[in-house]
C-alpha cells in the first residue's frame, strides 16, 4: 500500500510518502496563510520526489497542530456561547471558570446557566426551559456568536436534553455551530463541557482547513482515502473530523512521538519536536508516546481525553528574540509560516531564533551577511536562553533521574546543540519530517459504544461481546489482526432503565494493515 | 504556627487538595473541585482562618459539615454551592445555637474543603482537625459519633434549597441510614450537618493538625516534582507510608448501589511485583487490598493508589483501565484503632467478617520502592 502522510504545523507543511515501512521521500514546504497552497505544495513536491503518480495513492493520512495552534495563540476562535444546563446545581462554578483569563475573553466569556440536567439515575434535576434558553438564543443572536456549546449534567447518562436544546438553538439561530458535550466526553462536567466549549470556537475554522485539505487533494489528483490523525494517534476521515476538530488536539505530538520511535528505532527516549512556533517534549516508553493518565491541559484548559503527556512551550524557529532590560526575551510571538519572509537572513526585518543560530555559526541558511551586524553578546544570551528553555522542558518531561536520549526532531531543530543538559541528542534520518512519517503509520481504531441489558448476561460477558464488535470495526477498517490492543474500556450502569442497562464502551487500536 | 492559627491563602489550595486526596484512600471525592470553589470565593475576597485545635474555646460550639454521596457524583453535578450552609442553619437552628468555628469529619478528599467553603460563607474560622484522619463513607464513622456526640439533630439540603433536618434520631446508625436515603433522593450529593458540638469534647476526640498535615503533604508532592524526584518514593519517606504492590489496572468494576459508589480494582503487577495479581475492594473509599488473594491491608488504616510515574494521587472515579499504580498502606491515627473505634471502622463493619483487623504497624522505616513487605 502506498500512503502519503502530511502533517500541516504552524510553519511548515511536511510530506511523506511511505510504501510499507519504507519512507520513499520526505519534503518540507512552508505553510500558507490559505493553508491549502502549502498543502499543494507539498504534496506535488514529494510526488515528484518519490516518482509516484497520483493515482497510486492509497490513502492519505493528515495531522495537523492547526486548531491546537489556533487555542494555544488564541487566534481564529470563533466567538462561542458556553451553555450549560443544570440550574440551581452547578451554580458554584460558572462555565470556563478554571481557564485563563485570555483565552477566555479571545472567544468572548459568553457563559450562561440555564435549567435542565439529569441526576446520576436519569431523574430531571429541572425541567429543561424553552423559554429561558430562547431568551439565551436571543442574547447570543444580539452578540453575533454563531457557535454553541450545550452541556447537560450527566448527559453521558441521558444525552435527551443536549440534543433538545441544540435542536431549540439550531432553530433559533440559522446556521449557527451546535457543539453537545456528549458527543465529545464522558462523565466529568468541567472537562467535558471544555472540550465542548473549544469544539465549538473552532468550527469555522475547521470547515475552512478541512475544505482547503480536501481542495488540495483534488488539485493534486489524488484520490485516495483522507483521514486525519486524533490525539489517541489514531485516524477519523474528514467529515468528522470537520465536526470535532477538538479531537485533533495534541495529534501532532503523537505523531511526532511514534514518528521519532519509528525513525530512530530507540524505544526509551524524550523527544522533543521543535516546530517554527512551538516545541512539544513528550516521553517515548516501550516505543509508544507516555499516556497522560489525569486531566491533560491544551492551551492551559483541562481536558480529559486521552492523550500523551507532552509539554508544549513557546520556542521556535521562527520564535522573536527580542532584548530589553529584563533580559533577553525568545517567544512565545512567532513570524510562523512568514519565516521565509519575515527573518533577518531571508530578507526580512524580525529577529528570530534563526537569525541567531546562523549568526552563530551553528547552521547554514539564508544570507549570513544580514545577520552579522549581530551583538556577539546578544548572540551568546539568546542561545543561552534556548538552551535554557529546552533544557527545563526536557526536566519537566523526565520521571526519573536515568539519563535518556534526547530524540530531536522536527524543522527547528538546528536550535538543538548535540546534548540538552547532560542528555545526548539523537537527530534521526529524516527528523525534520517526522511528524509526516507518524502521520503515515497512525494506528486504526475500533469503537463501540452501545447499551447492554445484564438481566440476560454477564458484565463480563457483555465486554468481551463489544471487544470483539470494535475488533471486527478495526480490522474492517485495515487494522491487522494480530495487532490489536484493547485501549478503553468503560461501563456506565443506567439506573434509570430496567433490566440492569448498562452502557459499554470499547475502543481497541491496532497498526495499519500495510502488506 | 501561632496559637492564632493562620489565614488561609490561595497558594495554600492546591497542596491542600492534593494532601486530601492522598489521605482520602481513594474516596472523600475529588478535591479538584472543592478547590475551585474555594478558589472562586478566595478571589471574590473571602476570606477563613485554620485555628490549631488548642485555639478552641471549652463552652465555644463547633459545627461540622461535609458532602453526602458517591463520588462520581461529585465530578459531574457539582453543587449549588450552600447546600452544606442550609444544613448548618439547619442544626442551628434545632439547637437554638450559634457555632463559633466548623471542623471536617474527614480530612480525605473534598471534605476537607467544603467546611472551609461553608466557613467563607459563613465568616467562621475552621479547627485544624477532622474526625477521620482519612475518609470514610458513612456518617457515623468519625471519632465525633465513635466517641459518644449525641447524633440529634442532623441536617441535609441539596441543590434545590430542600433542607431536612432530623430532629431526633436515637443513634448515628440511625441518622446515617435516613441521612444516606434522603442523600439518594437529592441526587447522590447533598450538603450534611451532623450536630454542633462543645469545644471541650472536640479537643479530647478529634484527630488534631490534620489539615496542616493535607497541606504538608501536597508541598511534598509539588515539590518532589520540581526536583524531578521520584514522588512515590518521597512520599513514603514523608509520611511513614509501606509500599505494597505496584502494578497496572486490568478491571475496574463500578456501580452505584445505595448512593455509595461499590466495586474493585484487579491489578495486574508490574516490576517487582510481575506474576501477581492485586484487588482492591472499594466502598467510596478503598477498602481492602488482597495480593494474590491474600488480605494485606486493610481499614481503618489507610490504603491508596499513586500513579506510579507521577505520584498523582488517584481517586476511586479516577480508576480506568491500563493506569499503573503503586499501592501504598499508612497506618490510621490511634483514635481511630480503639476496640470502640474498630467495631465502626473495622472490617467487620464493612461487610467482611472474616477479617481480623492486623495493623499496620504505626511507625515504618522508610522503605524505597522496590523492597516492599
Amino acid at each position: 500500500m502506498i500512503r502519503i502522510g502530511i502533517d500541516v504545523g504552524g510553519t511548515n507543511t511536511d510530506a511523506v510518502v511511505m510504501e510499507g515501512k519504507k519512507v520513499l521521500a520526505g519534503v518540507k514546504e512552508p505553510t500558507t496563510a490559505d493553508v491549502m497552497s502549502g498543502v499543494v505544495a507539498a504534496l506535488k513536491s514529494v510526488l515528484a520526489a518519490s516518482g509516484m503518480k497520483p493515482e497510486a495513492i492509497d490513502v492519505v493520512m493528515i495531522g495537523t497542530t492547526h486548531f491546537t495552534n489556533a487555542v494555544v495563540q488564541r487566534r481564529d476562535l470563533a466567538p462561542t456561547a458556553a451553555v450549560r444546563l443544570g440550574l440551581p446545581a452547578t451554580a458554584s462554578l460558572p462555565p470556563m471558570v478554571d481557564w485563563p483569563e485570555d483565552l477566555r475573553s479571545a472567544i468572548g466569556n459568553h457563559a450562561y446557566l440555564a435549567h435542565g440536567g439529569h441526576e446520576f439515575d436519569g431523574r430531571v434535576i429541572s425541567p429543561l426551559d424553552e423559554a429561558e434558553l430562547n431568551g439565551i438564543a436571543d442574547d447570543i443572536r444580539a452578540k453575533g456568536i454563531r457557535s454553541v456549546a450545550i452541556t447537560s449534567v450527566f448527559s453521558p447518562v441521558n444525552t435527551q436534553f443536549e440534543v433538545q436544546a441544540g435542536a431549540i438553538f439550531e432553530k433559533a439561530l440559522p446556521g449557527a455551530h451546535v457543539t453537545l458535550s456528549s458527543d465529545i466526553g464522558r462523565i466529568g462536567l468541567l472537562e467535558r463541557e471544555n472540550a465542548a466549549v473549544m469544539n465549538a470556537c473552532l468550527r469555522d475554522l475547521s470547515k475552512l482547513v478541512i475544505d482547503a485539505f480536501r481542495g488540495a487533494l483534488d488539485a493534486c489528483g489524488v484520490k485516495g482515502r483522507f483521514y486525519l490523525t486524533q490525539n489517541d494517534g489514531t485516524l477519523m476521515d474528514a467529515a468528522y473530523a470537520e465536526r470535532f476538530p477538538v479531537l485533533t488536539f495534541a495529534s501532532g505530538p503523537t505523531n511526532s512521538i511514534r514518528g521519532a520511535a519509528f525513525l530512530s528505532g530507540v524505544a526509551e527516549a524524550i523527544v522533543v519536536d521543535v516546530g517554527g512556533t512551538t516545541s512539544d517534549v513528550g516521553a517515548l516508553h516501550k516505543g509508544f508516546p507516555r499516556q497522560a493518565t489525569v486531566a491533560v491541559e491544551v492551551g492551559g484548559v483541562r481536558t480529559n481525553f486521552r492523550m500523551p503527556d507532552v509539554f508544549s512551550f513557546g520556542l521556535g524557529g521562527g520564535s522573536l528574540v527580542v532584548d530589553g532590560p529584563g533580559g533577553v526575551k525568545v517567544g512565545p510571538t512567532s513570524v510562523g509560516y512568514k519565516l521565509t519572509k519575515e527573518a533577518l537572513v531571508f530578507g526580512g526585518s524580525t529577529l528570530t531564533t534563526t537569525d541567531v543560530i546562523v549568526a552563530a555559526g551553528r547552521a547554514h541558511l539564508g544570507h549570513l551577511d544580514r545577520v552579522a551586524h549581530l551583538d556577539k553578546g546578544l548572540i551568546a544570551r539568546t542561545e543561552a536562553k534556548i538552551a535554557d528553555m529546552l533544557e527545563t522542558a526536557v526536566e519537566r518531561s523526565r520521571l526519573s533521574p536515568e539519563p535518556l536520549p534526547v530524540i530531536v526532531v522536527g524543522g527547528g531543530s538546528i536550535l538543538v546543540k548535540d546534548k540538552v543538559g547532560a542528555l545526548g541528542v539523537v537527530k534521526p534520518h529524516h527528523f525534520a519530517v517526522a511528524n509526516a512519517v507518524g502521520a503515515a503509520i497512525a494506528q486504526v481504531s475500533g469503537e463501540i459504544d452501545r447499551v447492554y441489558s445484564l438481566a440476560s448476561m454477564s458484565r463480563a460477558d457483555a465486554i468481551e461481546d463489544a471487544r470483539q464488535k470494535a475488533t471486527a470495526v478495526a480490522v474492517a477498517a485495515g487494522a491487522r489482526a494480530d495487532s490489536i490492543e484493547v485501549v478503553d474500556v468503560e461501563d456506565v450502569p443506567l439506573a434509570y432503565l430496567p433490566g440492569n442497562a448498562t452502557r459499554v464502551r470499547v475502543k481497541v487500536v491496532g497498526e495499519l494493515d500495510v502488506a | 504556627m501561632s496559637p492564632r492559627g493562620y489565614v488561609l491563602q490561595e497558594s495554600d489550595l492546591l497542596p491542600l487538595s492534593l494532601g486530601a486526596a492522598l489521605l482520602g484512600t481513594g474516596g472523600g471525592g475529588n478535591p479538584y473541585i472543592g478547590m475551585l470553589r474555594a478558589r472562586e470565593l478566595l478571589r471574590k475576597g473571602g476570606s477563613v482562618e485554620i485555628l490549631p485545635l488548642g485555639a478552641i474555646g471549652d463552652d465555644d460550639y463547633i459545627g461540622s459539615v461535609g458532602g453526602i454521596g458517591a463520588p462520581v457524583v461529585g465530578v459531574e453535578k457539582i453543587k449549588q454551592g450552600q447546600e452544606c450552609l442550609r444544613a448548618l442553619r439547619g442544626v442551628e437552628e434545632t439547637m437554638n445555637v450559634r457555632v463559633s468555628a466548623l471542623i471536617s469529619a474527614e480530612v480525605g478528599g473534598s471534605n476537607s474543603i467544603e467546611p472551609i467553603l461553608t466557613a467563607i460563607y459563613a465568616g467562621l474560622p475552621v479547627v485544624d482537625g477532622d474526625g477521620m484522619g482519612r475518609a470514610f463513607p458513612e456518617v457515623q464513622m468519625s471519632t465525633f459519633f465513635i466517641y459518644g456526640l449525641d447524633p440529634s439533630p442532623g441536617a441535609i439540603s441539596d441543590d434545590k434549597g430542600n433542607v431536612v433536618v432530623f430532629r431526633k434520631v436515637v443513634d448515628m446508625f440511625w441518622l446515617e441510614r435516613f441521612a444516606r436515603h434522603i442523600a439518594v433522593d437529592m441526587g447522590a450529593g447533598a450538603g450534611f450537618a451532623t450536630a454542633p458540638m462543645k469545644g471541650a469534647y472536640v479537643k479530647k476526640v478529634a484527630v488534631p493538625g490534620t489539615l496542616s498535615q493535607a497541606l504538608d503533604i501536597g508541598r511534598t508532592i509539588l515539590d518532589a516534582r520540581a526536583k524531578r524526584h521520584n514522588v512515590v518514593e518521597r512520599l513514603l519517606v514523608k509520611t511513614g507510608a509501606t509500599l505494597f504492590f505496584t502494578g497496572k489496572i486490568a478491571d475496574v468494576r463500578r456501580e452505584l448501589r445505595g448512593g455509595f459508589a461499590m466495586g474493585e480494582a484487579r491489578l495486574t503487577g508490574v516490576g517487582d511485583h510481575v506474576g501477581s495479581q492485586a484487588r482492591v475492594s472499594i466502598q467510596n473509599e478503598n477498602l481492602v487490598l488482597y495480593i494474590d488473594d491474600k488480605p494485606v491491608l486493610m481499614v481503618p488504616d489507610l490504603i491508596m493508589n499513586l500513579e506510579l510515574e507521577t505520584g498523582e494521587p488517584i481517586t476511586t472515579e479516577m480508576l480506568r483501565y491500563g493506569q499503573q499504580l503503586a499501592v501504598v498502606g499508612i497506618p490510621a491515627h490511634d483514635l481511630m484503632k480503639t476496640p470502640q473505634a474498630l467495631r465502626i471502622v473495622g472490617p467487620a463493619a464493612f461487610g467482611y467478617p472474616e477479617l481480623t483487623f492486623v495493623p499496620l504497624a504505626s511507625s515504618n522505616p522508610p522503605r524505597t520502592m522496590g523492597r516492599p513487605t
